[in-house]
């Protein structure tokens, strides 16, 4: 029992990460068409910049001047790279923001190594947040969580309550039409952009310090967070918010299961013909863990084709 | 005639390798409607769209109180003072009444007559009710008195008006119409696409009839009704 509310918890905690990540490169995909294959690549740069910033300037100024960086970052790809490919199609921008996502990976590699660097919670936030027979919650876990929580009521209300997010979220649907009632849309796409940057920035400064920063870290998430953003539905921020949180806890629950097929004909009374079997029957739900945000895609896919809330029309 | 506010001159404009329009020119006087007519394919959207810098001009200039703005993007056309109100309505469904009208309010330029949201619900009491709906869900004559409105909050000097009656039942085609001579007598200038010769001959005070990408005829409506051969040739279908 107790497992399963840590494993709740978790799971939850990772979700509201994945959504961090996953906000703004739906806003991008809806807004832009752009399948940013870079993405989770500036996940990654936020979390290094944090680790670089943090002996100079400590962790909270580290964990805020990151992102700012990485928004820096956003902007000059848009307007320097992706502006200049978007005329050529959507094929080209994948191709150039794929490669962006590896020029990014080497360059991490040549500076600071290619493995895990030193970069941790600071002691001060090192401490149980509380503890259930007898094992300690850690009060990270929540303050990643509550940062979550944060952003995404901070974007629900820019989207819904102000007029940029009204053009913002027009401009999804027809940049075209808005663009002739006088807004400046590309100035819009630049900002979304890197907006959308600095937010999987401030996930990577924030959770790199709990997980582990590595070069490889952009490419784990990267397909965890596209696989969200399809099952959410292209654009739809709340979609983001439900695959997210889908994702995260099915994936902890699985991971601690050793639940497997046979235990299930078990309930009928035929335990020894499946074990017997062997193979599938046999195997544990958690060695299928990471493959489960592949197959609630798939199911989501053939089910529900434009995502669990997307409105695309 | 006074001088322009809005005159176009040597337009031409391309799709892909098919030239469009082949040296379109006109001039609208300030307060006047002028109406654009003319078969399907004759370019009369597309000079709009150009006009508009939606679909980019290969050459020609499109001159806005003297100002050059040929080229520019869209966006800037808009706050100089054109307003576009498309044939395709594009109106945003999944925003509301409120939220639509709010995306089209814009300062507008120096001159430009004022207009708020009260009084688009005083011609349009439709669409009060309606505010806090979804786009989405309003009926096609709704959507066209939504789209005018959007316009117009952006404060234009002119507004250029692609078929707003198409699809529209008889009623709303002359309530739209009479909209367009309110609007006008308030001191906006207006370029009309209209299929219905009824609607254009009314209120337009000339009549340009394209053909092959040019302006072919130009007149008054009591010039055109005199000149049977011009609509045989270019308007009878």
């Amino acid at each position: 029992m107790d497992q399963l509310v840590f494993a709740l918890l978790n799971g939850t905690i990772y979700g509201l990460l994945l959504f961090m990540v996953s906000a703004g490169l739906t806003l991008i995909f809806g807004m832009m068409g752009v399948l940013n294959f870079a993405h989770a690549s500036f996940y990654m740069l936020g979390a290094y910049f944090a680790y670089t910033l943090e002996p100079l300037t400590g962790f909270w100024a580290a964990i805020l001047l990151s992102p700012l960086l990485v928004t820096g970052i956003g902007v000059l790809v848009e307007k320097f790279i992706l502006r200049r490919v978007h005329a050529f199609g959507h094929a080209h921008e994948l191709l150039v923001t794929f490669g962006l996502s590896v020029v990014i990976a080497e360059l991490i590699k040549m500076g600071y190594g290619n493995f895990p660097v030193d970069y941790r919670v600071p002691p001060e936030l090192r401490f149980a947040a509380f503890s259930i027979s007898g094992i300690d919650y850690p009060f990270y876990r929540l303050f990643m969580g509550a940062i979550a929580l944060v952003m995404f009521a901070a974007i629900y209300l820019l989207l819904t309550r102000t007029r940029v997010g009204i053009v913002v979220r027009s401009a999804i649907y027809r940049p075209q039409m808005v663009e002739a009632l006088g807004h400046n849309v590309p100035l819009v796409f630049m900002g979304v952009f890197g907006v959308g940057a600095g937010l999987a920035g401030l996930a990577g400064a924030v959770a790199g310090a709990f997980y582990t920063t590595n070069p490889n870290m952009a490419l784990e998430l990267g397909v965890v967070v596209f696989v969200v953003v399809v099952v959410g539905g292209l654009g739809s921020m709340g979609g983001a918010m439900l695959a997210s949180l889908l994702i995260g806890i099915t994936n902890s629950l699985a991971v601690g299961s050793n639940l497997r097929p046979a235990d299930l004909f078990a309930l009928v009374g035929q335990r020894d013909w499946a074990e017997q079997i062997g193979g599938l029957m046999t195997v544990q739900l958690s060695s299928l863990a990471a493959t489960l945000p592949f197959l609630i895609m798939l199911i989501v896919l053939v089910v529900r084709p434009s995502g669990l809330m997307g409105e695309k029309e | 005639m006074s001088e322009a506010i809005l005159s176009v001159q040597g337009l031409h404009a391309h799709y892909g390798k098919s030239h469009i329009l082949q040296g379109v020119n006109f001039d609208v006087a300030p307060g006047e409607v002028v109406s654009l007519l003319g078969r399907n394919g004759s370019g009369r959207s597309t000079t709009m769209k150009s006009v508009m810098g939606l679909v980019p001009p290969s050459s020609g200039r499109v001159l806005l109180r003297g100002e050059d703005l040929a080229g520019q993007r869209s966006f800037t056309v808009c706050r100089r003072g054109i307003g576009y109100v498309p044939e395709e309505r594009d109106i945003f469904l999944n925003l509301t009444v409120d939220e639509n009208l709010e995306m089209g309010r814009q300062r507008g330029p120096e001159g430009a007559t004022r207009w708020e949201v009260k009084e688009m619900f005083t011609y349009f009491p439709r669409l009060r009710e309606r505010r806090n709906t979804r786009a989405g869900s309003l009926s096609g004559g709704e959507q066209q008195m939504l789209t005018m409105c959007r316009s117009l909050l952006g404060n234009p000097l002119v507004m250029l008006i692609d078929e707003p009656t198409e699809g529209l039942a008889p009623k709303i085609v002359a309530v739209v119409g009479e909209v367009i001579e309110d609007i006008n007598r308030r001191g906006v200038s207006v370029v009309l696409v209209e299929q219905k010769l009824s609607i254009a001959l009314k209120v337009s005070n000339r009549l340009c009839v394209m053909g092959h990408g040019q302006i072919v005829f130009e007149g008054t409506p009591a010039e055109l009704e005199g000149r049977p051969d011009v609509t045989e040739e270019w308007l009878a279908v």
